[in-house]
């Protein structure tokens, strides 16, 4: 029983379903959903570092890493955003963000 | 030969564990914890595969960096999460229904997976051979510091321009607070700050 590419792509699959699972579950609070998003990235990561692995082919791992980078950058901004709504509006709720619908 | 397999199966079942609890949990605070286990066991996962380098990054990256950051929103967000929770049950339905569609295209797809013939020559950066001195970390590094300097540099842009956005998004000028000017202290003249009274002998300073 070797472990193979196929094993890991099972695993990215299941936790990048999870990721989209979460946002349809937990559909009212962000902080969930902003979650679930990076669960998803996680997933897209140990993709691009199985088939880099199998491949013998270290870009796979570099874009991993590009990935990481913008997916650190987006929770910074999110969250600064999300702190910044709570302290305008006192409240989280997806429904209630529509100010900018026209 | 079978230890990799055990530590395989070990560490995927609780990273997949630690997502459903991610996005089930009742508190955000275990599901915040749940995502550090989730990333720690995917760090396991990577280091199983070869890729020490990014393995590290993600535990400093993630665990150090994000997870906190999350941490810090939850707790310090006054937020009635049990209002967010209501109707979960109207949403799990179809969240489970696409969830399986995208699963089962998502096995379909991988499981049907075949390299072409003469993939091996297409690689963009083969690894280099002789890995016993040239390690991981190095390899990357290599690569990362000659072909991809662009790349690297943008990205460190990228983190740059989000940092400032951070602050500059929280950052705010309460209107009640004191705070210390350095410019109106540097400013300030002595004819304006000190008062000479003239006392007169045994009435006291008074006012």
């Amino acid at each position: 029983m070797t472990i193979g590419l196929a094993h890991y792509l099972t695993v990215a699959a299941v936790l990048f379903t999870l990721g989209i699972f979460g946002i349809f579950l937990n559909r009212k609070n962000v902080i969930i959903i902003l979650m679930s998003i990076e669960l998803m990235l996680l997933a897209v990561n140990i993709n691009f570092v199985a088939f880099s692995v199998v491949l013998h082919d270290l870009v796979g791992q570099v874009f991993a890493m590009f990935v990481l980078t913008v997916a650190a950058a987006e929770a910074a901004i999110g969250l600064a955003i999300l702190v910044v709504y709570f302290r305008n509006r006192g409240t989280i709720r997806v429904e209630d963000i529509r100010m900018m619908r026209g | 030969m079978i230890l990799p397999a055990i530590m395989f199966y070990l560490f995927s079942a609780v990273a997949i564990a630690s997502g459903v609890m991610v996005v089930s949990a009742r508190n955000p605070v275990h599901s915040v914890m749940f995502l550090i286990l989730a990333f720690f066991n995917a760090a396991g996962l990577f280091v199983l595969m070869g890729a020490e380098f990014l393995a590290m990054i993600l535990v400093i990256v993630y665990v150090g960096a994000v997870a906190v950051l999350f941490l810090f929103v939850v707790m310090m967000l006054d937020i009635d999460f049990a209002e967010l929770r209501t109707g979960i049950v109207r949403y799990l339905p179809i969240g489970a229904f696409v969830g399986f569609v995208l699963l089962a295209e998502l096995v379909l797809i991988f499981g049907s997976w075949a390299f072409a013939p003469d993939v091996a020559r297409l690689a963009a950066a083969p690894v280099p051979a002789g890995t016993a001195a040239f390690t991981n970390t190095r390899a990357l590094g290599d690569l990362l510091y000659t072909r991809y300097i662009f790349a690297f540099q943008t990205a460190g842009l990228v983190l740059l321009v989000a940092m400032i956005g951070a602050i500059v998004l929280t950052l705010r000028h309460r209107v009640g607070t004191r705070r210390q000017v350095i410019a109106e202290q540097l400013a300030r003249v002595r004819t304006e700050t000190v008062e000479v009274v003239k006392v007169p002998i045994g009435s006291g300073a008074g006012d």
